[in-house]
């Protein structure tokens, strides 16, 4: 199991908000490929998988506030 | 690389840029720098909402002008002929992995160009974008794909401000619009501000001349 943490978006900002999954809970996804999105300020950043494998469960729904470090998802 | 796409609609510049993004991450192409200008469009960024659009949709549409949802940050904006659109397609993460600090560096770009028609601009603080005397002259709303840019800035050079009227800009409700034709009081020749933007944009990323017209067509 894979924990999918959010990423430093920018310096002195620790949170962003979570805009888009491209993938759904049970839905395959490879390496490298976009998985979520966020945005911060006026910028969107789509977030690659870490691993290859299934997205077995979310921490935060589509519009919500996340926080950098937090864990968002996990992939098996 | 500079691409410019000249008069393209907002659909096909996204495609193209989409494309970049993916042969920039294979490291088939080097940062690019693309250039446009749109026909009459309103845009919604990840921030925006419908309601910052004022005017009925159908009207809209009667006149072949659409508003699309778009996967850039920020709110609503409107695109026009007369408005210099910058598309950068740089990789980030070989330089530095921030995207606020991108924002910075694309308002730089922007207040440096201005500079060369003598326009004094300044940035806001907590609003994105390029302001001259309180009027917002450029707005800024990018996308990332794991650090690889796209979407990016759009400066009022000719275009027809009365289009503004019809939204909140970026969602702010007293927002004034301003151009740099207004400002100089006579219309700015486009293709001498596409060079003086690649030029200010080249102090600050490196992407090279810009690229014939019908070099580039064959390759995208």
């Amino acid at each position: 199991m894979v924990d999918v943490k959010l990423p430093t978006l920018a310096e002195g900002v620790n949170k962003a908000t979570l805009t888009y999954w491209h993938k759904m809970v049970g839905e395959s996804v490879k390496a490298g490929e976009d998985l979520a999105e966020l945005a911060t300020d006026k910028a969107t950043f789509n977030m690659p998988s870490p691993a290859s494998g299934v997205l077995k469960e979310t921490f935060a729904g589509e519009g919500t506030e996340v926080s950098v470090g937090q864990v968002i998802a996990k992939i098996e | 690389m500079i691409i410019d796409l000249g008069l393209i609609e907002y659909e096909d510049a996204y495609r193209v840029q989409r494309e970049l993004v993916a042969r920039r991450k294979l490291n088939e192409i080097g940062d690019t720098l693309i250039l446009a200008e749109h026909r009459p469009v309103f845009t919604i960024g990840r921030a925006g909402s419908r309601e910052n659009l004022l005017v009925d949709e159908r009207l809209l549409a009667e006149r072949g002008i659409k508003v699309l949802c778009v996967d850039r940050g920020g709110d609503i904006t409107f695109h026009g002929p007369g408005q210099l659109i910058a598309y950068p397609v740089i990789d980030l993460a070989s330089k530095f992995a921030d995207l606020h600090r991108y924002l910075r560096r694309l308002e730089d770009a922007v207040i440096e160009f201005l500079g060369k028609y003598s326009v004094p601009a300044v940035r806001s603080n907590g609003k994105t974008g390029v302001w001259v005397g309180g009027r917002k002259i450029a707005s800024i709303g990018v996308g990332a794909a794991n650090w690889i840019t796209y979407h990016g800035l759009s400066i009022n050079v000719n275009v027809d401000l009365g289009f503004f009227s019809m939204i909140h800009p970026c969602g702010f409700k007293n927002v004034e619009m301003e151009s740099l034709a207004r400002i100089l009081g006579k219309s700015v020749d486009m293709d001498e501000a596409k060079r003086s933007l690649v030029s200010s944009f080249n102090g600050i990323f490196d992407f090279g001349d810009v690229r014939p017209r019908q070099r580039y067509s064959a390759t995208l």
